[in-house]
């Protein structure tokens, strides 16, 4: 089901046949720019999921220049709003709409049966139509590496985990990373609070200062202010930034940061609307291709960078499988058997924490 | 000081209508001012946030679909805080109403009956209800103070609503997202105008209105909730209950905001989640305010909000302006509301300057 980005690649490169010459032209007029729009759940100033997503439009902008016009709207609560707000921005003349958060699937199935002319991508979804497309970045893969960092660096065995709603990705986030960790050290712990929400800096910094006194000595964090790192930084202790580069935030503090790098996935898409080559799929890469890059490995002895790179390079070659056997739930039951391996389906619909996670999921 | 403020002695019944018109006039300046300041044409960001949202039959119907929340709710404030019954937790009881209202929906599954639909508005407005019965019960038997049981229960509220779509109630087909299944053809408000989103519960903030303004002008209820406010001990006097009052006043304003919470979640969105309402239980009380705690004033105090909303996305849209900018309209017409406030009960009077030697 998962279309690679080569396949777009090759279709753009067949687009740019005689057929599509003449509507080139067209677009190319100053006047007549392609229109473009983003729709963000938080506000683009959240140093997180929107501002990385915005960083990613602008990218669009930098590519492409006078030939395109983009557009956002920020903080769309993900209630009845955004229908109305995906209905406006096609009205307004966009022919290709992002809708970065996963509450907006549904308004987005809706406006893209109203707008068949329109293309749409959801991201983090998983209902997709003709003109409704799907695309997620396999950030558990960074995860994994951040688990192995901490695995060097924890004195206590215990990582602090500030998590946001209990959905697969925060599941497979969390799991990933205590996998890494028990690379290194078979006893490592995850103490873990959900806050419920995707960005509260005042409750994520409550939960993290909450998980240190109970002695977590490493921070990570699945939300998307930097309020969990800044508070480790104030503590003396190390944490992992989450979705940009957040150093500047803790110079003193960031081990490295998962960075969400919607760049070239955008320039790509939005060419491929403009020469008519777009077609609707799913999309879900990491390491490998560029969609997620990690931050300058920082605050650690060099052998635990060396393993840190050792261990990124093992994740993009395929060498290192981050969900294999054997890996048990909470409750002791087997997950995986030993010498299995997870597939896509079943790593996208992860429902159930690992041994040595602790806190409930609700039931 | 050439000027004075002298106390009316009674409310100015002219000023307290003039004064959120003064107080919207006042933010268009001042909102004209900020888009020049920001580079901005300030007549054409004036036109998009104010009248672009509302010049297209669909650009109405979204403005009714936001309004109508806001004007539920707030007519049920409005009637509780002329009774100084000071219900803070709308919030909650939207969401009650839209899980009670919202579990019907879903035990019916794609079950048809025409009882499926009142039977979900009965449910959402007893759990509002029921919601706003905690405070009430608190107040009148242990004379604690409904601001705070009111307001924390909003969280309790919101708890639950995460606990039921994340847990026991989660889409089983829904890859564990924290959702519930989409509501049946049969459990889902009916649109009353084809092709736009106008849905029963447009409707019923007008009905809302207008019954409201019957019982607020016209029946010897809503004259014993407005002595219970101004002159509690009038009212006692009088020999009107106390308890009786606060009971009525909130278990008016939680059905109200329940009936909201189902109209939205059983409308627009169609299924449970974490966010059914972007905060409409909070906003509801500006918008009480702004409507002179009047259910007509409340109306109208509903459309404006709604209408920086809308105006706030498309001024994002057509200008590339920051969604901050709805905030700052909506502050800045809050803080002139309360300046105009002031003449309400207060004329200024010039004073004439006494010559320094005083006694001729």
């Amino acid at each position: 089901m998962q279309m690679k980005r080569r396949t777009f690649a090759k279709g753009l490169m067949a687009g740019a046949g005689l057929v599509a010459a003449p509507r080139l032209i067209t677009s190319a007029r100053a006047a007549d720019p392609f229109k473009a729009a983003w729709i963000y759940v938080g506000p683009v100033g959240d140093f997180g999921w929107s501002y990385q997503h915005d960083v990613g439009r602008k990218a669009v902008e930098a590519a492409l220049g006078d030939q395109v016009k983009t557009t956002y709207v920020e903080s769309v609560p993900e209630g009845a709003d955004a229908e109305r707000v995906l209905r406006d921005l096609a009205t307004a003349g966009n022919k290709i709409i992002f809708a970065t958060s996963f509450g907006f699937w549904q308004p987005a199935l809706k406006v893209a049966k109203q707008f068949p002319d329109v293309k749409f991508e959801h991201a983090t979804g998983y209902k997709r139509a003709d003109n409704l497309a799907t695309y997620n970045i396999r950030f558990y893969e960074g995860r994994y590496i951040q688990g192995v960092i901490a695995g060097k660096m924890s004195k206590s065995g215990i990582v602090g985990y500030i998590g946001s709603v209990p959905i697969p990705e925060v599941i497979m986030g969390m799991n990933a990373f205590l996998a890494g960790m028990r690379t290194i050290r078979p006893d490592a712990k995850i103490k873990m609070v959900m806050i419920n929400a995707w960005y509260d800096p005042g409750k994520e910094a409550d939960a993290a200062k909450a998980l240190i006194d109970q002695g977590a000595d490493i921070v990570a964090q699945h939300t998307d202010s930097p309020a969990p790192l800044q508070t480790a930084h104030d503590r003396g202790i190390k944490g992992f930034g989450q979705a940009s580069d957040m150093i500047k935030f803790a110079p003193d503090s960031q081990l490295t940061s998962s960075i969400d790098h919607w760049d070239d996935y955008y320039v790509t898409r939005v060419k491929a609307a403009m020469d008519g080559s777009w077609k609707s799929g799913d999309v879900w890469d990491g390491l490998k291709s560029g969609m997620l890059k990690m931050a300058p490995y920082t605050n650690m002895p060099d052998d635990v960078k060396a393993l840190a790179e050792k261990t990124e390079a093992g994740i993009k070659s395929g060498e290192i499988m981050i969900f294999i056997g054997p890996m048990k739930a909470q409750d002791g039951t087997v997950k995986i058997a030993e010498g299995q391996m997870l597939d896509d389906g079943a790593i996208a619909k992860m429902d159930w924490l690992a041994e040595g996670v602790e806190g409930q999921l609700p039931k | 000081m050439p000027f004075r403020l002298e106390a009316r002695g009674q409310n100015s019944v002219l000023w307290s209508w003039l004064s959120p018109v003064i107080a919207i006039l006042a933010t268009l300046i001042v909102s004209t001012a900020l888009f020049a300041a920001m580079g901005k044409p300030a007549g054409d960001a004036l036109y998009t946030f104010v009248v672009a949202p509302a010049s297209s039959l669909n650009g109405l119907a979204e403005l009714g679909v936001k309004a109508a929340p806001l004007v539920l709710i707030g007519v049920g404030l409005a009637i509780g805080f002329r009774a100084n019954v000071w219900n803070i937790g709308a919030e909650g009881q939207l969401i009650l109403g839209a899980i009670v209202g919202g579990g019907i929906g879903l035990a019916a599954g794609d079950r048809e009956g025409f009882w499926i639909l009142p039977a979900m508005i009965l449910g959402g407005a007893v759990g509002g209800a029921l919601w706003a019965a905690i405070p009430a019960l608190l107040k009148t038997h242990f004379n604690a103070s409904e601001i705070l049981t009111s307001l924390m229960l909003n969280y309790v509220a919101q708890l639950l609503l995460i606990y039921l779509v994340v847990g026991p109630w989660k889409d089983p087909e829904g890859y564990g997202f924290p959702q519930t299944r989409l509501f049946g053809d049969a459990a889902t408000m009916p649109i009353l105008i084809s092709g736009t989103r106008v849905h029963l519960g447009v409707l019923a903030a007008l009905i809302a209105v207008a019954l409201g303004w019957l019982l607020h002008a016209k029946t010897l209820l809503g004259f014993q909730l407005r002595v219970l406010g101004q002159a509690p001990r009038a009212a006692a006097y009088a020999g009107f209950s106390g308890a009786g009052l606060t009971w009525f006043a909130l278990l008016l304003g939680g059905a109200l905001a329940g009936l909201a919470g189902i109209f939205e979640a059983a409308g627009p969105i169609g299924q449970l989640t974490p966010s059914i309402s972007p905060g409409y239980g909070f906003t509801a009380i500006i918008v009480a305010f702004l409507g002179r705690l009047n259910p007509v004033g409340v109306l109208l105090g509903g459309i404006v909000l709604a209408l920086s909303y809308l105006g706030g996305e498309q001024a994002q849209i057509a200008l590339g302006l920051p969604k901050a900018i709805t905030g700052i309209y909506q502050g800045v017409l809050l803080f002139f509301l309360l300046a105009a406030d002031l003449l309400v009960g207060y004329r200024i009077r010039l004073v004439k300057r006494v010559p320094a030697g005083g006694a001729a």
